[in-house]
């Protein structure tokens, strides 16, 4: 038995790539959630809105690392995050208005507004690749690590080491800082305010004098903003590729819907519970087990649940189980 | 202007869209470009049933179209009689007793009262038959994939006509269907979209990683044909005859003639199944399935039974893109995986569906020609429309590669493009519903 290997093991490989990766998955999601909350349909465009914003970001990087403008330690993107969320911002609401503000008006079935994202979807993608292409790219520099699996080792004597990638810090702490920001303001701010009174009760909202397409276009902001967001902090921690962020919109929606369409807190629960799963499913556990386990209960095989390749299943399941038992999500959200 | 006449109007213009790019192009094209687009109007049949006659929104398409690709592999390639001796039996137990853990799990969940001890008995029931499945599973797969990796390594077909995978593959895609409308359906509209949206990525993902069953990403090729080969054709003085006698190169008049064996196929499969929709569609069924679509609440009060109607017609529509998908794998004469993509194989028949118009059979039909018709020509049109918009740079430039080099992305634009044109000034479709 050696607990703390076993624990560094279970860090390195399970707790801090799913904390990364639930964080991303986190934003995401509150985006889906907040259009579903305020403008009641599901967005299918939202992978490719995520994949236009860090687009944006990664031209506005690669411009800054021509010019020699760099943040040391800290990757570039970081600088150029503001211009990508401005460039995401312009297209949502240029989208909004050529778009979705028509079908608002004749106030369609949510089902209708599915259909046109899913349009809008086509569109996005097609520019995305038109822009930058279909190809992966890398646009991350500065330092790698935060603490390296080596340096981790020399520091402690232990036989596993302890990696932290910049970019996997980098995550957490602006998805924090993000999460923070946004429920201050939903929670705190007049307009924040009058937005959750549109999302509950439409009607009641527009007795109070609330203006909808204001409460529409800040939401569209904030939306472009959480995915601009999530879409550089995913690029960054992986890669950047206009498929994978379509592909994306699975484990998003599904973290959405497993806290609850239209619940913020939820989608910050949601997120989590489906990067834990995924990885946790996908992570095969034998170098765990052989630090716990006495020698003669080793186990030959991997311990590994199932293939990586089937870590959308793994989505999905949940989903489906989340779907079964409580139709709502964890928090209660909005069943239309 | 009367629909009769729109209709013949509009497929008036898909044929001469066809001709032209025969007379313009080659007769090649033109046939690859309408056997394509027969099997597009049969998958875009299929999602019209699910939506157009039920309401139902299913963004899982590709997941049906590949399972009907698989069954052409399972009923057509000669078995490796080698792997079947080496682990069939094993895999065959394994897949039993996942079947069993899964039912046993739901008699459970059925018989005993909610609260924990259901849950936990449930759950340990799915635990263990994970663990002896995978026990099972494993070694009978390491055994079959050990076999000629290089050719085979998988347990191949039943060596059975190619053309029996048709039906076997709208077998396939119903049998998942009903277990995905079982769970989903009767949920909320978004929820079966990201439910068939899951289910379709995870078919592929199957499809990619269990190379027991069709070799995974290492393609099964070489499928048998339920027409006869080129070559064959070439050396057969009878045919040679003929083909000269008409004044056709003999290359030409062979590749040709196998086209147009395939689209006599394909047309006899796509009428036969417009008939039966059109039947469908002016029934009582058909009524009741619109009515349902309309108003649910008030087709309930008049005692329809809403959910088994949507199970039926989720597994009927899904079915027809089973057969479709066996269609096509049928003639690409390979099976590969890496190939299904969502953009290409769900929401461009979705498209095709909204442009043609929805609730029609027809307009799904006209749809699946038009729509596949512009996603193969979109990209010389573009090629030449970025020519004459870069003919003025000068050579070299960075734009100029650069916008040369990104023709291809021009289908998605101009698809998203048609979509949102047409959902705002023709919501209904070219051809609308009566």
């Amino acid at each position: 038995m050696d607990i703390l290997n076993a624990l560094v093991v279970l860090a390195n490989f399970v707790l801090i790539p799913a904390i990364a990766y639930g964080a991303q998955l986190a934003l995401g999601a509150l985006g889906v959630t907040l259009i579903y909350g305020i403008l009641r349909f599901s967005n299918f465009a939202h992978g490719d809105t995520m994949a236009f914003g860090a687009m944006v970001t990664i031209l506005v990087t690669w411009a800054l690392q021509g010019w020699g403008v760099s943040l040391g330690p800290l990757p570039t993107a970081l600088l150029a995050l503001p211009f990508g969320i401005l460039g995401c911002m312009a297209l949502v609401l240029l989208t909004d208005r050529l778009v979705y503000r028509f079908y608002r008006a004749q106030r369609v079935k949510p089902v209708i507004l599915v259909i046109v994202s899913m349009g809008v979807m086509f569109v996005y993608n097609g520019v995305v690749r038109f822009v930058i292409g279909a190809d992966d790219q890398r646009f991350a520099d500065g330092e790698r690590f935060i603490i390296s699996v080596r340096d981790f080792k020399a520091l402690t004597g232990l036989e596993e080491g302890l990696g932290i990638r910049t970019t996997q810090g980098l995550t957490v702490v602006t998805a924090v800082i993000t999460v923070a920001l946004l429920f201050w303001f939903l929670n705190r701010t007049r307009t924040g305010k009058s937005m959750r009174a549109y999302s509950d009760n439409e009607d009641l909202a527009l007795l109070s004098g609330i203006n909808p397409e204001r409460v529409v276009m800040i939401t569209w902001l904030l939306v472009a903003t959480l995915a601009t967001i999530a879409g550089t902090l995913y690029g960054l921690d992986k890669t950047f590729k206009p498929f994978t962020y379509f592909q994306l919109l699975l484990p998003v929606f599904a973290s959405a819907i497993v806290g609850g369409l239209g619940s913020p807190v939820g989608a910050i629960a949601g997120g989590f519970v489906i990067a834990f799963s995924e990885v946790g499913i996908t992570y095969a556990w034998k170098k765990v087990a052989e630090y716990l386990l006495p020698e003669a209960w080793e186990p030959d095989s991997l311990l590994q649940l199932l293939g990586t390749d089937y870590k959308f299943a793994v989505s999905f399941v949940i989903l489906v189980i989340v779907l079964l038992i409580r139709p709502t999500g964890l928090f209660k959200g909005k069943s239309v | 202007m009367s629909q009769s006449v729109k209709t013949f109007g509009l497929f008036g213009l898909v044929a001469l869209l066809i001709l032209g790019t025969g007379f313009v192009q080659s007769w090649n094209s033109a046939l690859l470009i309408l056997n394509m687009g027969l099997v597009s109007a049969l998958m875009a049949l299929g999602v019209n049933l699910q939506w157009g006659f039920a309401g139902l929104f299913n963004v899982g398409v590709m997941g049906f179209v590949a399972l009907g690709g698989l069954a052409t592999v399972v009923i057509a390639m000669p078995p490796v009689r080698a792997a079947w001796a080496a682990g069939a039996s094993g895999v065959l137990a394994a897949l039993a007793v996942g079947a069993l853990t899964l039912a046993l799990a739901v008699w459970v969940t059925r018989r005993m009262a909610r609260g924990w001890p259901r849950a936990l008995v449930s759950l340990s029931v799915l635990v263990a038959g994970f663990v002896i499945y995978r026990a099972l599973f494993d070694p009978a797969v390491a055994e079959i994939e050990r076999i000629d990796p290089a050719l085979t390594g998988y347990l191949g077909g039943l060596g059975l006509p190619v053309v029996l995978a048709w039906p076997v593959g709208g077998l396939l895609a119903a049998g998942a269907a009903w277990v995905i409308g079982k769970t989903a359906l009767g949920l909320r509209s978004d929820y079966l979209a990201i439910a068939t949206l899951g289910i379709a990525e995870i078919i592929i993902a199957v499809l990619k990683n269990e190379d027991w069953l069709a070799r995974g990403v290492k393609n099964v090729i070489g499928l048998p044909r339920p027409v006869p080969y080129e070559i064959d054709l070439q050396n057969d003085p009878a045919f040679v005859e003929r083909a000269t006698g008409l004044g056709i190169d003999v290359t030409t008049a062979s590749t040709l003639y196998v086209k147009l064996g395939y689209g006599l196929m394909f047309a006899v499969v796509l009428i036969g199944v417009l008939v039966l929709a059109q039947l469908a569609l002016s029934s009582p069924w058909g009524r009741m399935m619109r009515a349902i679509r309309d108003n649910e609440v008030a087709a309930r009060a008049m005692g329809k039974d809403v959910t088994a109607r949507h199970l039926q017609v989720f597994v009927l529509g899904s079915a027809i893109c089973g057969v479709a998908g066996a269609m096509m794998t049928t003639l690409d004469g390979q099976l590969t995986p890496a190939s299904y993509q969502p953009l290409r194989y769900t929401f461009l028949i979705w498209v095709m569906v909204i442009v043609g118009g929805s609730g029609n059979n027809f307009g799904a039909v006209l749809g699946g020609f038009l729509i596949w018709f512009l996603w193969v020509q979109v990209e010389p049109i573009g090629a030449a429309v970025i020519d004459l918009v870069t003919s003025g740079m000068a050579d070299g430039s960075w734009l100029k590669a650069h916008l040369q080099g990104s023709v291809q992305h021009m289908r998605l634009l101009t698809m998203g493009v048609i979509l949102l044109l047409v959902l705002r000034f023709a919501p209904r479709g070219l051809l609308p519903e009566r």
